[in-house]
């Protein structure tokens, strides 16, 4: 067989929540199914798996993007933050509070991809922001439960009110 | 939604991905906005995925002075971001900044989104706008071709096999600029859309791909008004019907959308 026409699974290594992992994954593998079926960790949602509702959002080197539609073998080298990742020990992130606080969640399919969406806009954004900031930031990510209006409000809290601190990226 | 089994390769380099381009075999993978849904879809089928998402050196925006030169791998929300390009390309940073949302602008590129010839990409809309140019290359040799001759129809452009993208050539351009699309919901591709770039004006969703609107470009020359050089947005095109929207339907956004953007950029109504 050719090199080039190799389906063997590809040898990764990336930081997953500041861990360092190493796997040998399947090339059509999607990071949403590296980091749920072979990690467990299954706070990654999967709601559409087209790109579209982003319950699969995660960080990719800081960065939100759709896990359903990057395959694990992209993130080799590179630094993966999921919701399991967030909090600090029993120190809920302050996204994860601002949405407890403002009653942001209702079924909370949606809530890993939102808060994750929120943190790196609020990481590439340092000013204050507006409502519509927000609206826009959030726009890939669907809730068929709250009618956005408190999620909206959580993030607006955390941007205007309070330092958020770096998401831990690489690994230490 | 899993795709068909294919094999992964990691460009080392430009050179290993040119070598490997001209054996055959392979399909790019840039940011795989659009490649992985299609395989996702098995709308699109691959062998072996070549992954040049990560080469840094194909990820730059650099002024040449007479053009700005803009890597094949720079994502979307880069170019959105680049103080360079808000400068001196103002309309292809905003036009960066409407595509999809966050996530996808994370991942997408622009040399993935001139590759794909969705006909209303954003960047080939301002592209064709701008008067932009691409270069290809492959094993022995580097052409350069204009957009407007590199998209030939939807999903088709002049890449030849073994040929890659590598860099997009722009000559700066500070005037005033408007990017208008009419879609469906949040994250649909525009129905029709219109760029405007220093009295430039393309249009996309009257063909299969963008093309400029010479009438209105004439009328404002003449010093005509938003409304009267924007009656003429849809002249000499051939609009399609499909299940999107009708014809007249998108001759109608065109009048409209650029009749905005004229007076958004300052035309008097
Ligand atoms: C839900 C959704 C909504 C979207 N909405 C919009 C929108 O409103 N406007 C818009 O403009 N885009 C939109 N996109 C598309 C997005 O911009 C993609 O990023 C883009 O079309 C493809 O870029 P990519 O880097 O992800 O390419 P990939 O998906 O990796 O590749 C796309 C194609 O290009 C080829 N290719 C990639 N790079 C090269 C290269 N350097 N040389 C030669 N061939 C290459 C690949 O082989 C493949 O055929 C949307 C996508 C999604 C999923
Ligand atoms: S599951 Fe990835 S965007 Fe919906
Ligand atoms: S809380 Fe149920 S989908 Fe958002």
């Amino acid at each position: 067989m050719t090199e080039s026409g190799s389906r063997e699974d590809v040898e990764i290594k990336l930081s997953v929540n500041g861990r360092p992992v190493a796997a040998a994954v399947e090339p059509r593998t999607t990071l949403a199914g590296l980091l749920r079926d072979e990690l467990g960790l299954t706070g990654t949602n999967i709601g559409c798996d087209t790109t579209s509702c982003g319950a699969c959002t995660v960080l990719l080197d800081g960065r939100a993007v759709k896990s359903c539609t990057v395959v694990g073998a992209q993130a080799h080298g590179r630094s993966v933050v999921t919701i399991e990742g967030l909090a600090d020990g029993d120190r809920l992130h302050p996204v994860q509070r601002a949405f407890h606080e403002h009653h942001a969640v209702q079924c909370g399919f949606c809530t890993p991809g939102m808060v994750l969406a929120a943190v790196s806009l609020l990481g590439s954004a340092p000013g204050p922001l507006t409502e519509q900031d927000v609206r826009l930031a959030l726009k890939g990510n669907l809730c068929r439960c709250t009618g956005y209006h408190n999620i909206i409000q959580a993030v607006l809290a955390v941007a205007n009110t309070q330092a958020v601190p770096a998401v831990s990226n690489g690994d230490e | 939604m899993i795709p068909a089994a294919f094999g992964y390769r990691r460009a080392g380099d430009l050179a290993d991905a040119l070598i490997r381009l001209g054996q055959g075999g392979v399909t790019v993978l840039a940011g795989g906005q659009s490649l992985l849904p299609a395989l996702k879809a098995r709308t699109a089928r691959a062998e072996t995925l070549l992954d040049i998402g990560h080469l840094t050196e194909l990820s730059h925006i650099t002024d040449n002075g007479s053009h700005l030169a803009i890597g094949a791998t720079t994502r979307h929300c880069d170019l959105a971001a680049s103080d360079l390009l808000r400068e001196r390309l103002p309309s292809l940073a905003g036009a960066a900044a409407l595509i999809a949302d966050p996530q996808i602008r994370h991942m997408g590129t622009i040399g993935g989104s001139l590759a794909h010839a969705d006909p209303a990409a954003d960047l080939i809309l301002a592209g064709i706008a701008l008067d932009a140019s691409v270069v290809l290359a492959r094993r022995d040799g580097v052409r350069v071709i204009a957009l407007r001759d590199f998209v030939l129809g939807a999903g088709r452009t002049a890449i030849e096999p073994g040929e890659l993208i590598t860099e997009v050539r722009v000559a700066p351009d500070t005037g005033p600029w408007s990017h208008r699309k009419f879609h469906r919901d949040a994250l649909e591709w525009a129905v029709v859309a219109v760029a405007v770039s220093s009295g430039r004006v393309a249009i996309s969703g009257l063909a299969p791909v963008p093309v400029r609107a010479p009438g209105v470009e004439a009328a404002l020359k003449r010093g005509a008004g938003a409304a009267e050089a924007a009656a003429l947005a849809d002249a000499g095109t051939d609009p399609p019907t499909d299940r999107t929207a009708g014809a007249d339907y998108r001759r109608h956004l065109a009048r409209v959308l650029t009749r905005r953007a004229l007076i958004e950029i300052g035309v008097a109504p």
